[in-house]
């Protein structure tokens, strides 16, 4: 292949929640540290590098957290890097960690951070900021209004009904009542969520993700170093990102590049992670997905975006229980977004979910057999996309 | 034990400018009561709003383009939650594409009863013919202006 494999060795999550006031923002991020470093059986001076996962700065009202979260990390006389995508951020660094041992100048590198939305007064206010001064922060833009519209779009173009967005609340929350991690494990009806109130329509409360507080961490290591040592490891095989342009008002209109009722960047970041793992049907190749989707409406995107099934086509398949534990593709067996985002780390928790899966360690929530899983996360305005193949 | 919390509220003051093309535009309408897209010459789209440069061509554009005041809904939501600093609930707004432009711009839609979900979406549905509203004192900004159905 020409790619030089990267083994996952440890990985850490917290059990998401609304609130730790037990914990404050740097012990969030040591608690996941020291699950990971648990699971690989390493010390922090076994670690080389640090790659720190960080989303706006505003959401733990911490200013450059990042310099209170670098003893948590054990990052003194280290390398150490913040990454920021959005909502993609724990992708990216989970990327840019793997970048470290691709390219030769490490071989063991941690990734880590933690978020506390649930102390934020209010995320959309904070997410009304990432739009322009210029033209656009005027209006009430946030991630739920400008994901509303996609869903207006996607309805639109390819038919969905309020209870088709209803109807993967169902399917998340029944995957995230078997996740221990999970911010809502609940489970609910399609009843219960039409009956939950609009926010911005067409998505009502509990198409919404919550806003969770927890730390995510992984360590990756070099194959040489995994074999020197004799560890267990799972397997990075594709790496993926691509960038969509700023104006959402670009994504409609006359023969857009990218309509915004789809995913299109997202489906160009699988292709190049799929070209480089050599995966060529997803539908056969791949046994479990962590697909972003912090809206109900976004699961679809996700899913056609991932090549399971072509555009339009994912909303009677997910009916079906194609995507359902036990179906065909297992979509999201941890309950996805839509039931634990903390933004910060939410990417990292998608790629730390499949490792899980992959490890044999995903308890009731397994996917039996699991050998090769995918794994996407979206930031900023449907905008920075990354995504990951990885095996056992 | 008993578990501690600090209550912190920032409050940060900005000035931003805005450039050239998005001065040139504000000042039309503001003044003129005006909305204008610049043409990208490489491609022939007008882009509305405009910019100093094509995120596609990647060329600057090169020309000014009087578009609307018709055009057609590409996209709303009509939100019913209050937000801390955004305003008050129910308000209706999404994106138009001006007649003349190939790209479309947010704004608010005025004059739709939005109590019945539902019905407000019939009526606010994409494809939807509006005309764009000018407000009477004019600062220049995005919110001088706002759609009303035809």
């Amino acid at each position: 292949m020409g790619y030089p494999r990267v083994g996952i060795i440890g990985v850490g999550q917290s059990n998401f929640k609304p609130k730790r006031d037990d914990a404050s923002y740097p012990d969030l991020v040591r608690e996941a540290v020291n699950i990971a470093l648990g699971h690989s059986k390493l010390e922090f001076d076994d670690i080389e590098a640090i790659v720190y996962s960080l989303a706006p700065d505003a959401m733990v009202g911490i200013g450059n957290a990042e310099r209170l979260g670098v003893d948590a990390v054990g990052g003194r006389s280290k390398r150490f890097l913040r990454i920021n995508t959005g909502g993609a951020t724990g992708i990216s660094s989970v990327a840019a960690a793997y970048y470290h041992v691709a390219a030769g100048a490490c071989d063991v590198v941690m990734t880590a951070g933690a978020d506390k939305v649930g102390e934020c007064g209010d995320s959309q206010t904070v997410l009304n900021k990432i739009w322009d001064p210029t033209y656009e922060r005027q209006l009430p833009l946030g991630t739920i209004t400008m994901l509303a519209m996609s869903a207006i779009r996607y309805a639109q173009k390819y038919g969905l009904t309020e209870e088709d967005m209803a109807r993967v609340v169902v399917k998340s929350r029944k995957h995230a009542a078997l996740n221990p991690h999970a911010h809502l494990r609940k489970e609910v009806t399609i009843d219960d969520v039409l009956a939950s109130r609009y926010i911005s329509y067409p998505i009502k409360l509990m198409d919404c993700c919550p806003q969770s507080c927890g730390g995510g961490a992984m360590i990756l290591a070099s194959e040489k170093y995994i074999k020197d040592n004799k560890l267990d490891a799972v397997w990075i095989t594709g790496v993926g990102h691509c960038s969509e342009t700023y104006y959402l008002g670009d994504r409609m209109g006359n023969d857009p590049v990218a309509d915004h009722a789809d995913s299109y960047a997202l489906n160009l970041s699988f292709k190049k992670a799929y070209a480089m793992a050599g995966v060529t049907n997803p539908r056969k190749e791949v046994d479990v997905a962590e697909l972003y989707n912090p809206f109900s409406n976004t699961d679809y995107h996700a899913i056609e975006a991932a090549g399971f099934t072509g555009l339009g086509k994912s909303v009677p398949e997910l009916k079906e229980g194609v995507y359902s534990l036990g179906g065909e593709v297992v979509v999201n067996p941890s309950g996805g977004v839509l039931c634990t985002n903390a933004i910060a780390v939410t990417g990292m928790v998608r790629v730390i979910e499949l490792a899980t899966q992959l490890f044999g360690m995903a308890g009731e929530r397994q996917v039996k057999g699991a050998k090769r899983g995918i794994a996407s996360a979206n930031g900023g305005d449907h905008q920075f996309f990354g995504t990951m193949v990885v095996e056992a | 034990m008993e578990l501690l919390k600090r209550k912190e509220d920032w409050k940060i003051t900005y000035t931003h400018a805005l450039g050239e093309v998005a001065s040139w535009f504000y000042v039309q309408l503001r003044d003129n009561a005006k909305i204008y897209g610049r043409r990208c010459a490489k491609s022939g789209r007008v882009l509305v709003p405009p910019r100093a440069f094509s995120d596609q061509t990647l060329e600057p554009t090169t020309d000014w383009v009087e578009v609307g005041p018709g055009g057609k809904i590409e996209a709303f939501t009509i939100v019913y939650e209050p937000f801390e600093n955004l305003p008050e609930p129910p308000y209706a707004f999404g994106y138009v594409q001006l007649d003349g432009a190939d790209t479309a711009i947010g704004g608010f839609f005025k004059g739709v009863d939005l109590k019945d979900p539902h019905k407000a979406a019939e009526i606010l549905k994409v494809g939807t013919r509006v005309t764009a509203k000018f407000a009477d004192k004019r600062v220049g900004d995005v919110l001088d202006f706002w759609f009303e159905l035809d």
